[in-house]
Order: C-alpha cells, then sequence, then structure tokens
C-alpha cells in the first residue's frame, strides 16, 4: 500500500510536468489548429537558459527570465515559419514546426555540450516524511507550480480580453476577425505561452536531477498525453498529463512482476496507454468530435 | 499534328494520359537514365557506387511512405517502424542458424526479401484499423507511437535482435548459391551491391508507378484530396487505407531488409525517430505525391552528409572534429530541419516542382508567361 501510494505521488509529480507540456501543444492547437512538433526544441531551450542562468541569478531569477526568453523564442518560430504557411494543410505546417525543432536542437546542443548539466533547482533529492510515506519535494513543487499556473491559464482565458480573444479565435477563426480580434496577435501570443510553459515545465522535469541532450523525448510523451485528453481540451491536457504520470510512475514500480515486459517498460507506457483509449475513443477522452461536412 | 507531337502535358486520348510513359520523350529519357545506371559502375570508384547502392535502397523505402503520405495523404511518422520490422524479419530467416542470434538459414534473396516485405506488410494491416479511424494529426502521433514501441521492443528482444549496442549481422545477399555481396572474380563487391540495388530500385518504382495509376492509386488521391467526399462519391475508405498502409509498409519492410546489407551489421538503435524524419524529409524535399520526387528526395538525402563533407574542403570553419564546434555532423542535422522548412514554405512540390518550374521556363522562352 504505501509503496502504490508513493507511486501515485510520483507519478502526480512526473505528470504535472506532461500537463504543463500538453497545455503547450493544446493552446497551439487550439488556436491554429495545428500540433507544434517544435515543443521539444522549446522545452530544452528553456532548460539550457535556465542551467546557464541559474549559476549567476539564482534558480527563482533564472526561471522567469528563461521562461520569457523562450517565450520570445516561440514567438520568433511562429513569425519565421508558421505565420507564412496559413492556409496550408496542417500537417504541413507540422512537419515544418519538425523541422524547426531538428534545427533549434542542434544550436540548443551546442550549449549543452559533452557534459551533463544540472538546473541548480533548491530541492535536490531531498524529501519530506508524512507518516510512513515519503514524498520528494521537487514533486511538490512541480506539482504545486503547475497549479498555479493551470489556475492563472484558465483565469487569464476566463477574465481577460485577451483571453476572450483566444477563446474566440479558438472557436471560429473567421468569425473572430470579423469582430475585429487580431488572430495574428492570438497565434502569436499561444506560441509565446507555449513556450513559457515548456520552459517551466523541463524545468521541472529535471529537478533533481541532470540533464543531456536527451531530455527532449520527455516533450514528446506530452503527445499521447494531448491526445488521451483531447487535442481541443486544456482540462484534458492537464487530467491526461496527471493520468500519464501516474500509470507511469505505477507501472514502473510493479513492473518486476513482469518481467517479459523488458526493462524500462515504463518509457512507453503512455504510449500504450494512447493506442488502447484511441481504439474505444478516437478523439480522446475529453476532445471534441469532428462534425464532418462535405 | 505533327507541331502537337512531343510536348510535356499534352496528351491526345486518356490511355495515352494514364500510360506508363506517356510521351515519347518520357520513354527516350527512361530509356537513357537505365543505360548511364547500368554502366555508371564502370566509371565509378567503388566507395561512391556504395553510397548509390544506399541511395536506391532509401528510394524504395521513400517511395512506400510517398504511397501513404504523398498520394493517400496519411500522414506517417512510424515509417522506421515498418523497416525496423522488414530488416529483422530478413536477418533471422537468413541468418546463421548456429549464432548468437534466431536465425533459419535459407540465405537466398528471393525468399527473405519478399518476407521481409510480407511481414511488415501485415503489421500495417494490424495498425490499419486505427488508422483508418483517425485522421491528419492524431494520425501522425499514432504512428510517431509506433516507433517508440518498436525501439523498445527492438531493444528488449535480444534473441532477435542481438541487443542495444551489439546488434546482429544483416542478412546475405545471395541468388541459389550466387554470392551477390562478395567480390568475385567477374565483379567487386560494390558494384554487385549498387547493380542489384538499382535494379530493385527500377522493379519497386515500375511497380509503384503502376499502382499510382490504377483503380487503387486514383482512390489513394480521392482520398488525399478530401476523404469524406471520397467516401460519398463510393471510395470505401477503411479498404484503401488498409491498402495503403500495407503497401507502404512492404516497401518498407524490403528497404529494411536491404538498407543494413551494405553496412553489413543492424543495431536497434537503428529504427528511431529521427528515421522517420528522414524518410519524411526524402518525401517532401522530393515532392509528394511523385514517384520520381520520392526517389529524387531520398538521393538528396542520403548524398547530404556526403555533399556537407565536399563543402567542408570550401568551408574550414566547419570542422570535422565532433567536439568542436560547427562540426560536419550538426551542419548535416540542421540542413535537415532547414530544408524541410525552406521547401515547405518556398516550393511546396519540392525538387520534383523545381524541374517542372524549369521545363515550364525553357517551354515558354522566350516569354516568361
Amino acid at each position: 500500500m504505501i509503496l502504490f501510494l508513493e507511486g501515485v505521488l510520483r507519478g502526480l509529480g512526473v505528470g504535472s510536468v506532461y500537463a504543463l507540456l500538453a497545455l503547450g501543444f493544446v493552446i497551439i492547437y487550439k488556436a491554429t489548429r495545428v500540433i507544434s512538433f517544435a515543443q521539444p526544441a522549446l522545452m530544452l531551450a528553456g532548460v539550457v537558459l535556465v542551467s546557464h542562468l541559474a549559476g549567476p541569478l539564482g534558480f527563482w531569477v533564472a526561471l522567469p527570465l528563461a521562461a520569457l526568453l523562450t517565450a520570445l523564442l516561440g514567438l520568433g518560430i511562429e513569425r519565421g515559419a508558421v505565420r507564412p504557411m496559413v492556409g496550408r494543410p496542417a500537417f504541413v505546417v507540422a512537419i515544418i514546426t519538425l523541422g524547426v525543432d531538428v534545427a533549434i536542437r542542434v544550436v540548443v546542443n551546442i550549449f549543452i555540450g559533452l557534459d551533463v548539466r544540472t538546473v541548480h533547482d533548491p530541492w535536490g533529492l531531498r524529501s519530506w516524511q508524512l507518516g510512513a510515506l515519503r514524498v520528494e519535494q521537487r514533486h511538490v513543487a512541480a506539482f504545486l507550480a503547475t497549479a498555479v499556473l493551470v489556475a492563472a491559464l484558465f483565469a487569464f482565458f476566463r477574465f481577460t480580453r485577451m483571453g476572450l480573444a483566444m477563446r474566440a479565435a479558438a472557436d471560429d477563426q473567421e468569425a473572430a476577425l470579423a469582430q475585429g480580434i487580431s488572430v495574428g496577435a492570438v497565434f502569436a501570443l499561444s506560441w509565446a505561452l507555449a513556450g513559457a510553459l515548456a520552459a517551466v515545465g523541463g524545468t521541472f522535469a529535471t529537478a533533481g536531477a541532470s540533464f543531456d541532450g536527451t531530455l527532449w523525448l520527455t516533450a514528446l510523451v506530452a503527445l499521447p498525453v494531448i491526445i488521451l485528453g483531447g487535442l481541443d481540451s486544456l482540462p484534458g491536457a492537464v487530467l491526461g498529463g496527471l493520468g500519464v504520470g501516474v500509470a507511469q510512475e505505477l507501472v514502473a514500480t510493479y513492473q518486476n512482476h513482469a518481467p517479459w515486459l523488458g526493462g524500462n517498460v515504463s518509457v512507453i507506457t503512455p504510449y500504450v496507454l494512447m493506442l488502447l483509449v484511441l481504439l474505444v475513443r478516437p478523439y480522446g477522452l475529453f476532445g471534441t468530435r469532428e462534425v464532418e461536412r462535405v | 499534328m505533327t507541331v502537337l507531337r512531343g510536348r510535356p502535358l499534352l496528351f491526345t486520348s486518356y490511355p495515352q494520359e494514364m500510360g506508363l510513359f506517356p510521351t515519347t520523350t518520357r520513354k527516350v529519357a527512361f530509356g537513357v537514365l537505365l543505360a548511364v545506371t547500368a554502366v555508371l559502375p564502370f566509371l565509378l570508384a567503388d566507395a561512391e557506387l556504395q553510397l548509390l547502392a544506399t541511395c536506391c535502397i532509401a528510394a524504395i523505402g521513400a517511395i512506400g511512405l510517398g504511397l501513404v503520405t504523398g498520394y493517400a495523404g496519411q500522414v506517417s511518422l512510424g515509417h522506421a517502424f515498418f523497416l525496423g520490422i522488414g530488416a529483422y524479419t530478413a536477418s533471422v530467416i537468413s541468418g546463421d542458424p548456429d549464432g548468437r542470434t534466431l536465425g533459419l538459414g535459407v540465405t537466398n534473396i528471393l525468399v527473405w526479401l519478399p518476407a521481409a516485405g510480407l511481414v511488415a506488410g501485415l503489421a500495417g494491416v494490424v495498425v490499419a484499423p486505427l488508422a483508418t479511424r483517425l485522421r491528419g494529426l492524431y494520425l501522425a502521433i499514432v504512428t510517431l507511437g509506433l516507433v517508440f514501441i518498436g525501439q523498445h521492443i527492438f531493444n528488449e528482444w535480444s534473441t532477435v535482435t542481438g541487443g542495444v549496442g551489439v546488434g546482429r549481422p544483416a542478412p546475405t545477399l545471395e541468388l541459389f548459391g550466387y554470392p551477390l555481396g562478395t567480390t568475385t572474380a567477374s565483379a567487386t563487391r560494390d558494384q554487385k551491391l549498387y547493380w542489384v540495388m538499382a535494379g530493385l530500385l527500377v522493379l519497386f518504382a515500375l511497380a509503384a508507378r503502376n499502382l499510382a495509376r490504377s483503380k487503387v492509386g486514383r482512390a489513394f488521391t480521392a482520398i488525399r484530396d478530401r476523404d469524406i467526399a471520397a467516401g460519398v462519391i463510393g471510395v470505401n475508405l477503411a479498404r484503401y487505407k488498409t491498402i495503403a498502409f500495407a503497401v507502404s509498409s512492404f516497401y518498407a519492410g524490403c528497404a529494411g531488409a536491404l538498407l543494413f546489407t551494405v553496412s553489413g551489421f543492424i543495431d536497434p538503435s537503428s529504427f528511431s525517430l529521427l528515421l522517420s524524419v528522414q524518410y519524411i524529409a526524402m518525401v517532401l524535399i522530393g515532392g509528394a505525391g511523385t514517384i520520381s520526387g520520392a526517389i529524387a528526395g531520398a538521393f538528396f538525402i542520403t548524398l547530404l552528409p556526403r555533399l556537407i563533407r565536399e563543402l567542408q574542403t570550401f568551408l574550414p570553419f566547419i570542422s570535422t572534429d565532433a567536439n568542436e564546434v560547427p562540426n560536419v555532423l550538426q551542419v548535416e542535422s540542421i540542413l535537415y530541419g532547414v530544408l524541410i522548412i525552406v521547401f515547405l514554405i518556398f516550393e511546396p512540390r519540392g525538387l520534383f516542382g523545381l524541374w517542372v518550374r524549369a521545363r515550364n521556363y525553357w517551354k515558354s522562352w522566350p516569354f516568361s508567361y
């Protein structure tokens, strides 16, 4: 039981990271109808920035600053590679972001170099003892940060003019344009938000550990997460992220009961979970079923 | 009528337009290309021939991806998975029965090559029920999932794959006892490899071109252009999407089986997302929806590392040392990304589109329109 509960708590911590990354994907998808395969590169860029800035400035200054810079990078990608493609098929734009991802990651890898780096987070591997349960501080921090960011995002979409504009553009771009909403600004802001979320998510993903160029694979876990939750559902992204995190940690905890699956089977758990859910619900758990019109 | 003869895109009858080689020019061009391909081994050094053989194999795989993505419009990021299945099926069938890894000892290429294609094609059919229910980006992500699941299986199932970092030998190239992959008195290993691969590429390309102009091919293009509309006019969507996946996987399986016969060695880590992205790049840079485009793209992407290495002699600031910045490997991977972006933004029809542009320029010369 203790083992199970600890697995769940760890899963919530890990899942928070996936939720943040998945939110970035969903925000871009809702605004532009495109899946950004550049998210792993944005995440890696954010983490590398934190690791370089945290030394001289301290973690708490470095994290927002890195988030801001990554948001600017997201803006740049939107301007340079995505905006010229407005009106082209969604998958073509998705492949463009794949190209952006490959190119940016090479540049970012130069700043990682051959050694592993750390983000100098204040938690490390310290943990609290709650009765019989051992809870790692970094997982609590990730969960709290996600809760705060998600609350802020939902408030932003609910109560601000720009949030309203984004919801309108997500609903129907042409109608939003006709009402005087700058859809271009919505596109730009969605990429910036996704960049900032990726930076924060990536930083928590590597908290308490060190990272190298392979960290970008973590961001790809957000893809099954958004498919599970439904491409266009913000709550789906959060719940999907937490769910996938918990499932992954539980599989990691109990995988020694099924040695024939091979070691590290938890790495592919999200993808298997995604396939199983899609067999039953092709639009994810919370996604909108597409209306088909000829 | 003599005035009209020999103009590209001028067809005077439907059978002519649907022909394998619709114009005389194309027949002649194909013949000349075939002749050049056949005599090339007498002109080039072995190292270059080896590279060209790899290009031919990559082209077979790219044609397969082109059929499902370019013709049928189903974006697949899972090509590496099917390449892997083909590679391991072939090497299990052709492998040494007493070796460290599983092997059946049937080394004849006429056995292991079709078998590799069929097993991969079967895997495509198994995946298809999922694929036919999904569209566009959902499908892209699901096929991405296949790559990760496949990599896990390839890494863990070491009795078949040899395990990470160890790997297993590639299938033996042999035809009824005649070795196709070793140097003999008549020809060197690389000359033979090149002839075999070029011959296979011609076969596969003609088969794909034939498929594309058949009823099946027209169903593919209808699905690509608007799948619901295609369904409304009576195209059986589930059936043709399944066929598209099966054929594409068959090509991938054959390409996978051949891909490592040049290097002679298969490592499980080869079948990664990067390989899938490379194949996507081949199809897009070459020109989606054309067979010749897929071939051109495959040659371009496969020759890219070599081109950059040649470039390096002119641009001394690019280092060949992997520890220095910027080095050849970095320039190469950046170029993959940048070329995808540049082509999709400026020439969506790819290398094939460049050719069409050049042809149109000379056709209408001296008038630009």
